[in-house]
């Protein structure tokens, strides 16, 4: 059997599959692991409330994104205000 | 102040009670302090591994309920000096050890001793939870092979979340990685996850490889941590992953094989 398998072209590897397979399903269960937690809408509706008490914008943007990466909380907050000139036409 | 290590994995049978053996023995030659705690309450192993089976007498349970003190119950290793066993109980169930008593102990224990290893049980049923509860780094040790290296992620996800630096908000569990059970010439066949696989998953930094070898099963009849056979590869390997877990910087050996001559990869033969 040696002799045959040392001539035989090489099949996919084995171990590239498994590092496939592995890299999906970690992914996945990280993912389960890591969903945000139930605050976030709440939180960013009250975001909106704050910022149109001064700024006129709409749901669309504002983004709220939590992360984690090695041991931190990053709580991602991204405001697209309205250009100047928007804004001082519409006083 | 003392330091607990916990090392686990989830999977079973891939090396923690070798690693936690050879791991505290390491440190104890190398003049610390060191006791290693089997925390598989109903299944204790590491007495076998330590080669102190016949002179336990009490165990990590009874001194939990105060049936004896840590002086009558922890073995002192006749090899190595610095080094203690504190045994795990056969004959209770696990509901005996409680995150209150198993603080009370460690808590002792931390007065005397500069480094605590937790041997861990598989699963990640209580025992497995209360050995990595207190602990302030972990080796978190897989073989490279499907089912370990994910047992290992779930393993990583419950230290960032359910050990007591998660629960109080204090810097995280320290993690490292120990690769064992390698065998460096299937690596490079393709028929088995590297190194740089694994680590590219887990994503956490390796702190030894230890080769496949046939003198952790030889080292393991005889009841003597691989650590002490300093000419074999797992002995040096798990020599080398002490030194780098006490600062040294060492290149990782044992990554790859020596190239089979022709005529011995035609004809087979290991």
């Amino acid at each position: 059997m040696r002799l045959f398998d040392y001539f035989r072209s090489p099949q996919i590897k084995s171990a590239a599959l498994a590092k496939e397979r592995l890299q999906i399903i970690v992914a996945h269960e990280r993912g389960n692991r890591h969903s945000s937690p139930d605050y976030l809408p709440a939180l960013k509706k009250e975001l909106l409330e704050v910022v149109r008490k001064y700024v006129p914008i709409d749901q669309s943007q504002i983004k709220v994104h939590l992360d984690r990466e090695g041991g931190y909380e990053i709580l991602e907050l991204n405001i697209t205000l309205p250009d100047e000139e928007q804004r001082s036409s519409r006083r | 102040m003392a330091t607990v290590i916990v090392v686990t994995s989830g999977k079973g049978g891939v090396g923690k009670t070798t690693t936690s053996a050879s791991f505290a023995t390491g440190l104890a030659q190398r003049g610390y302090r060191t006791v290693v705690i089997d925390f598989d309450v109903g299944l204790r192993n590491l007495d076998l591994i330590m080669g102190c089976e016949r002179r336990v007498v009490y165990d990590f349970i009874n001194v939990i309920n105060n049936e004896a003190n840590l002086n009558q119950t922890l073995i002192r290793d006749k090899r190595v000096d610095n080094l203690y066993v504190l045994p795990a109980s056969q004959t209770r169930d696990k509901e005996a050890l409680t995150r209150e008593g198993v603080e009370r102990i460690l808590d002792e224990l931390k007065q005397n001793f500069d480094y605590i290893v937790c041997d861990s049980p598989a699963g990640i049923e209580r025992g497995a939870l209360m050995a990595l509860y207190f602990a302030d780094e972990a080796l978190v040790v897989t073989n490279p092979e499907v089912s370990s290296v994910r047992d290992s992620d779930r393993i990583l996800g419950i230290l960032s979340s359910r050990s007591r630096r998660a629960e109080h908000g204090d810097e995280p569990v320290k993690e490292h990685l120990v690769l064992a059970r390698y065998a460096p010439d299937r690596a490079s066949r393709g028929d088995m996850l590297s190194v740089d696989d694994v680590l590219e998953i887990l994503g956490i930094p390796l702190l030894g490889v230890i080769p496949e070898s046939q003198t952790v099963l030889q080292s393991s009849n005889a009841g003597v941590p691989v650590i002490l056979e300093e000419d074999s590869d797992a002995g040096a390997a798990y020599s080398d992953l002490v030194d780098r877990f006490l600062g040294k910087n060492l290149p990782h050996r044992f990554l790859t094989s020596q190239r089979k001559g022709f005529l011995k990869r035609l004809f087979g033969g290991s």
